[in-house]
């Protein structure tokens, strides 16, 4: 029971980090970064090549940090500022097309075979022995860093100017920028803490499967992408709750479904998500309001 | 709109999927592969583009349906005798019976069909992001149920020995179904009806249309072509897994449907053709190619890189897609647009 609430908890940490991600970037863009697996995944890559070269851990977490924020200000540059504007169909398509070129390059690269990272392995220990044997240091360690960076990030928005400019930017695009708000700046700031907690997340991630592929975190990706949207993407807070629960029913789901069932664990979270949609299509934590007419 | 526009905008997609067929007929017979995929590709995107070029709600769902109707079309045109032998667990009525070729294309139709009814049903009533992903939702689940579930289909192996009667005509005839279709639709009351919601919700509603039902209608009707294309892929690939029809799958086909213009019939069958023979072409290429006298070769594995580039490159400059979703229009003659001026 204790280690079913601790591995819900746990991966409703790394899922709320990674909802924060493709929530801020939102917020500011209205656009929903499909490639954002693929980010986790180079930065894992990163961390594979620095432990197959014998790098010293912290130079692999630096590269790991470096190619991912990297990436994300390449795809702001590239692609995000040039469809500025588009249509939503238009921009998905487009994080697709970069997820897909993403994925591709990996495989190209370094093959389809799995490259093993070893970074920080004493996280994989269990924390004690006894009551706590199956709980990892690295299960603490993932709940504690979201914590602190939903803490961080929470500081940042409510207490500085930036993070006052960031709030107005994603109520209001338009207003915010005739208002001397600088467009730019903000989306650029909004990719790159986007960025950076995708790398915070390839580290979790790899001390948790130390098995990289082209695939790498794009189960998770797609799971967390579901959770923003049924929590609720209009506001940064519903949408990390809604990453925060979807990793926590899925971790209840694995861990208590009888063996039999337990291959259906995506039905169950998929067939979950769907009742949520239909009963609060806004979100399951956006705040109550009388329903009006669909607007386009 | 007179005769003569509808018409015209049947006429290029029609001499385009027929161009194609007939340029797979003069090519080598191992070049004939890329024509047949796409034309399969067309018959499923124009598919996709009736719910979605109509209704302007994205649906990432709609490879369920393609997935049913090749698995259904796959299972039943096997013999019952092979069945028995590898795959046991099946219910009886899908191992002890087999069908023909045409059956096996409206057996698909029919349970993309029903598919798509039974989940529209519910899912009709969300709209954008959250239609969105709750038809994604529907794709996660059957994809999970086919992979898992013994009784209906091969499970985690691939289904093989599924006759390919997916030939340049069979595809020629599919594509061109499709289209007909598609068309058809869009002309028809219901068709305008949903592209009224599409264009301004509010006020479709005020004079008495039916969101709701108007999109699933729409729905229903593309899960229809959504399953006969899934039966055309199978019987062009006579082999199936249930990752072919998945995430890669469902990229590829909205990424043809976007780049081609998702507003028009036009820009689905464009985007269909443009990015399968780009596909085609840069596979082909890592085999070297001579193009006006020029030798391409390109290094193993690189054309999806270049696909890639080249389908977020064609989004930069025309974020509306190739065809900006506009139909093909006749010109204009001096006397109609006078008489149109004088109105």
């Amino acid at each position: 029971m204790l280690q079913t609430v601790i591995n819900a908890l746990a991966l409703g940490s790394v899922y709320a980090l990674m909802a924060v991600g493709i929530g801020l970037v939102f917020g500011v863009l209205r656009l929903v970064n499909f490639a954002y697996g693929q980010l986790i995944m180079a930065g894992a890559y990163a961390l594979a090549i620095g432990s197959a070269h014998g790098w010293p851990e912290w130079a692999s977490v630096l590269t790991c940090f470096g190619v991912v924020i990297g990436f994300s200000l390449l795809m702001e540059l590239a692609l995000f500022r040039p469809l500025r504007g588009a249509s939503p169909a238009t921009m998905l398509v487009a994080t697709f097309a970069v997820a897909f070129l993403l994925q591709s390059i990996a495989l190209l690269k370094f093959g389809s075979l799995v490259k093993s990272a070893s970074i920080f392995p004493g996280l994989f220990d269990p924390i004690a022995n006894g009551e706590f044997e199956t709980v990892r240091k690295i299960t603490v360690v993932a709940i504690v860093s979201a914590v602190c960076a939903l803490v961080a990030l929470t500081l940042l928005l409510a207490r500085t100017t930036v993070g006052l400019h960031m709030r107005a930017a994603s109520a209001d695009f338009q207003t915010a920028r005739a208002l001397g708000v600088r467009a730019n700046g903000v989306i650029t700031l909004a990719v790159v803490i986007s960025g950076f907690l995708a790398a915070v997340v390839s580290v979790i991630l790899v001390v948790e499967n130390p098995f990289v592929e082209p695939q790498f975190a794009l189960r998770d990706t797609i799971i967390v992408l579901v959770g923003v949207v049924v929590g609720g993407l209009d506001r940064l807070w519903t949408a990390t709750l809604g990453g925060f629960s979807i990793g926590v029913a899925t971790s209840v789901f694995t861990d208590e479904l009888s063996s039999a069932h337990s291959v259906y664990v995506d039905s169950f979270v998929f067939g979950l998500v769907i009742l949520v949609l239909l009963a609060r299509p806004e979100g399951l934590f956006a705040p109550l309001r009388a329903r009006t007419v669909e607007r386009a | 709109m007179t005769l003569a526009d509808r018409l015209a905008q049947l006429l290029l997609p029609v001499l385009l999927v027929t161009a194609v067929a007939l340029l797979g007929s003069f090519t080598a017979r191992t070049n004939e592969i890329h024509f047949r995929v796409a034309l399969v590709h067309v018959a499923i995107v124009v598919g996709l583009y009736v719910f979605i070029g109509n209704s302007g709600v994205v649906s990432f769902g709609h490879i369920s349906f393609v997935a049913v109707g090749a698995f259904v079309a796959g299972l039943m045109t096997i013999s019952a005798g092979v069945k028995r032998g590898i795959m046991p667990d099946l219910f009886p009525i899908l191992r002890d019976h087999s069908v023909g070729n045409v059956e096996s294309l409206l057996l698909a139709a029919g349970l993309g069909a029903a598919f798509a009814l039974l989940v529209g049903l519910p899912l009709m009533r969300l709209s954008g992001l959250a239609a969105g992903i709750a038809t994604f939702a529907v794709l996660g689940i059957t994809h999970n149920v086919l992979f898992n579930y013994t009784r209906i289909g091969p499970g985690a192996t691939a289904l093989t020995n599924i006759p390919e009667t997916t030939g340049l005509v069979q595809g020629l005839i599919g594509a061109l179904i499709a289209i007909v279709v598609a068309w058809l639709y869009q002309l028809s009351r219901f068709g305008r009806l949903l592209r009224a919601t599409r264009e301004d919700p509010a006020a479709a509603q005020a004079v008495g249309v039916s969101i709701h039902r108007q999109r699933l209608i729409a729905f229903t009707l593309s899960g229809a072509l959504c399953g006969f294309g899934g039966g055309l892929l199978v019987h062009h690939a006579g082999t199936i897994t249930t990752e072919d029809v998945y995430l890669d799958l469902t990229f590829l086909t909205l990424a043809m449907l976007v780049v081609g213009g998702a507003g028009s019939l036009l820009g689905a069958v464009v985007g269909a053709l443009f990015i399968s023979g780009l596909d085609s072409f840069l596979t082909t290429a890592e085999g070297g190619v001579h193009i006006v006298g020029v030798k391409i070769d390109l290094h193993d594995g690189t054309h999806l890189v270049v696909l890639g580039v080249m389908m977020a490159l064609v989004l930069v400059l025309f974020p509306g897609g190739i065809t900006g979703g506009r139909e093909f229009r006749l010109p204009r003659t001096g006397r109609r647009r006078s008489a149109e001026a004088g109105t």
